[in-house]
């Protein structure tokens, strides 16, 4: 792998990502096996820097980081002290000082990563900066969808729900409420569709984003039940369609709200692959960005 | 005497040789030498014999032209002195060739009294450029009463301004621009809609989309700019709208002036010679109020710099400390230095454009002067010297050794200019930025 951090994946060569992709693959095994531990990352220290909660996120990479026998520090920061825009830059160097390989950031900044960079030469690893990147959602996407087609290459992908509130990969055709969905995203290649059952009948699949219910009824989506009929994924609107759709949650699924309960359980959603590629593909990030170098020197 | 890159009295005799002289005011445009003894100018005239007690500045192929104005700064006293302070200001504005510079009420307290108008005046005296304060429109910057405008016109002010807080209330700047009518001085409203501002801290478009930033729509300068014209006109108001950033404003402003209504505007630096593309390295001394704008409302702010729409150029030098600029960007303060780097970035830009130097310096002295009614002394035997030598021929790369301000937030370091400002003569002081 030639990128030294993983900051996003608009900058990552598709070399890079496919033999992201490809590792994790072989990481997909040893989660099957009995003893789910391989040495790759012994002696190596890891700092998961959550300065937002986000426990799916932060549990995957813990799992990642044990499973490849890494040394590992959680530190987690309150919101309001990063509202305060105070504590970033003397936290990291505190922790750049007590000599970490890697550092695995959560910050609800835009950009915050890529500052990073400039304070520390550890290897960083973004778990999600803001509305900015999210690269290990994606190539856990991608691996998922790789996983199930066996190809990723003129698939159609469709993105529905708060595009604006999300960080999403950008070569889909995206669904939802007008304001909710960036005003000059077509300007990027993506394609806008506000017809959900029109999104259903072009996509092979469809990738579920999660509605906040704090957004509910506070003049930014007016209801849930409004919401439903227009974007909802529900089961009688997937039965309508007589179609094999393939159905992706980036998770946690409000259940009744985006997506019915029946939709989020039935053979069409890989939602369960995606949390175990999840596992798979960080071990593989973190193994090309950090154990490679081990075995160079 | 030496001359230095310190700022110092002007004393004895000081020959300006073979310049090109260009002062608008007096419509002159000659090459001349100049004699300056004890700050007045003796002699004009196409060659005046030197001597060896004189200081001797050979002016060939430049411009000795009138010290600049700017309608638009900040000094930051009272209250912000970390960031920048008269003394600072007044030397960074004589290092770009300002004399005589408006700076902005929002400091701590905010300049909504003759008494802090005085205050801002008696700490002026001694600087090398002369001081204009802008009073507030409203106590405070609150938005809610007007401040003693007469009063602080009486005391010096020359126009009001709640400097970044838009006048909201539609009916308070109508009041003001009908009040301020008597003391007939410019009223300048920020104009952003701060509910259509939203949470967005660039510009909104393409750029931010690929940066996960919120983004600030180009409307939510141009409709408050509307409303602020069309109060203006109904009320026979004097406006003046700071930093102009869009297109969409561009139009506003076009019909209005079309219209035949009294209306000025300005345009900084950052926002004629840059867009929103700067910013894609998260660079918080890119981050300004209003945003930098896309490529293509650069594209039509030159055009309306070189139709005349747009009156003039003014600095907004906003200096920020280091912790104010070293956070992420959405918490990091706005605003950019811009006293050492406005001529050359604009001269840069406008030459491509094709702009004489004539207009391109009447951006910075002609024009803005008509706006505020602040002249500089005219270059003429018998006044004191308020003069700039410029070479526009000189390649230069700014770093941090130009800069004179506290404060050292501009994106502009390591960026290549074209013309210096190599002199600058004022209140009797001289320096040279030959470096």
């Amino acid at each position: 792998m030639k990128s030294k951090h993983l900051i996003g994946l608009e900058n990552i060569s598709s070399n890079d990502i496919n033999e992201i992709i490809d590792t994790g693959f072989l990481f997909r095994e040893v989660l099957d096996r009995p003893i789910k531990r391989v040495p790759s990352l012994t002696g190596k220290n890891i700092v998961n820097l959550f300065f937002e909660n986000s426990t799916r996120t932060k549990i995957s990479f813990e799992l990642a980081e044990k499973r490849l026998s890494a040394d590992i520090i959680n530190f987690a920061s309150s919101s309001s002290s990063v509202k305060k825009g105070e504590s970033l830059k003397d936290t990291i160097q505190n922790i750049h000082a007590m000599k970490i390989d890697c550092v695995v950031m959560r910050h609800p900044i835009p950009g915050s990563c890529i500052q990073l960079t400039n304070y520390v030469d550890s290897v960083i690893v973004n778990a999600g900066d803001g509305t900015h990147e999210h690269p290990t959602q994606a190539l856990l996407d991608m691996m998922s969808i790789k996983e199930h087609f066996g190809k990723i290459k003129n698939l159609k992908i469709g993105i529905i729900g708060d595009i604006l509130h999300s960080r999403v990969a950008l070569k889909v055709k995206v669904c939802g409420p007008p304001h909710l969905i960036q005003k000059d995203i077509e300007d990027l290649n993506v394609k806008v569709e506000y017809d959900v059952d029109n999104l259903i009948e072009w996509a092979d699949v469809v990738n579920v984003l999660r509605i906040q219910r704090e957004r509910m009824g506070v003049g930014i989506i007016p209801s849930i039940r409004e919401y439903r009929r227009l974007f909802g994924i529900t089961s009688d609107r997937i039965k309508k369609h007589k179609k094999e759709i393939v159905i992706m949650h980036p998770g946690p699924v409000n259940r009744g709200v985006e997506i019915d309960s029946s939709v989020v359980d039935s053979d069409q959603a890989i939602i369960l692959n995606q949390v175990l590629n999840g596992v798979a593909v960080r071990m593989s990030v973190l193994y090309l960005l950090l154990g490679n170098n081990d075995l160079k020197s | 005497m030496t001359l230095n890159h310190n700022i110092k009295k002007i004393k004895g005799y000081i020959l300006i040789k073979n310049g090109k002289i260009y002062d608008p005011f007096i419509k002159l445009n000659k090459t001349a030498d100049i004699l300056i003894r004890n700050n007045k100018i003796i002699e004009i005239s196409k060659k005046i014999e030197s001597n060896s007690s004189y200081t001797i500045i050979d002016a060939s192929n430049k411009i000795v032209t009138n010290g600049f104005i700017d309608l638009h700064a900040h000094f930051r006293e009272p209250g912000y002195e970390y960031k920048e302070n008269l003394n600072s200001g007044s030397k960074s504005a004589f290092y770009g060739g300002y004399t005589r510079v408006c700076c902005m009420p929002n400091t701590n307290p905010v300049i909504d009294s003759p008494e802090l108008i005085n205050f801002i005046n008696r700490k002026s005296e001694e600087l090398p450029i002369y001081v204009y304060p802008i009073g507030s429109i409203t106590k405070n910057q609150d938005g809610k009463e007007m401040s003693e405008i007469g009063e602080m016109v009486n005391a010096g002010a020359v126009a009001i301004s709640d400097d970044g807080i838009p006048v909201k209330n539609s009916q308070i700047l109508r009041m003001a621009l009908e009040y301020s009518k008597l003391f007939n001085i410019p009223v300048i409203n920020h104009a952003e809609d701060n509910f259509l501002v939203n949470e967005g801290i660039m510009n909104e478009g393409k750029s931010s989309l690929k940066l996960g930033l919120p983004g600030n729509p180009y409307i939510s300068e141009s409709t408050m700019v509307f409303r602020d014209l069309s109060i203006a006109e109904y009320v026979a108001g004097k406006i003046h709208v700071p930093h102009v950033s869009t297109a969409n404003t561009i139009e506003v402003v076009k019909l209005f002036k079309e219209k035949g209504v009294d209306i000025t505007c300005e345009i900084t630096p950052h926002h004629l010679c840059l867009n929103d593309e700067i910013l894609l390295d998260y660079n918080t001394n890119s981050k300004v109020a209003p945003p930098i704008r896309s490529k293509k409302d650069q594209k039509i702010l030159l055009n309306a710099v070189k139709s005349g729409l747009i009156d003039c150029i003014a600095t907004d030098h906003a200096p920020h400390s280091i912790e104010d600029k070293e956070t992420d960007i959405c918490n990091a303060a706005c605003g950019m230095i811009g006293f050492e780097t406005a001529f050359a970035i604009v001269y840069s830009t406008l030459l491509k454009e094709s702009m004489s130097f004539n207009s391109i310096i009447d951006l910075f002295s002609f024009n803005p002067s008509k706006i505020i009614g602040i002249k500089p002394n005219p270059i003429k035997v018998g006044t004191e010297p308020e003069l700039n030598i410029i070479d526009l021929d000189k390649s230069w790369i700014f770093s941090e050794k130009h800069i004179q301000s506290k404060s050292k937030n501009t994106p502009l370091l390591g960026k290549r200019l074209t013309s210096k400002i190599e002199y600058t003569i004022n209140k009797g002081f001289i320096s040279n930025h030959l470096d």
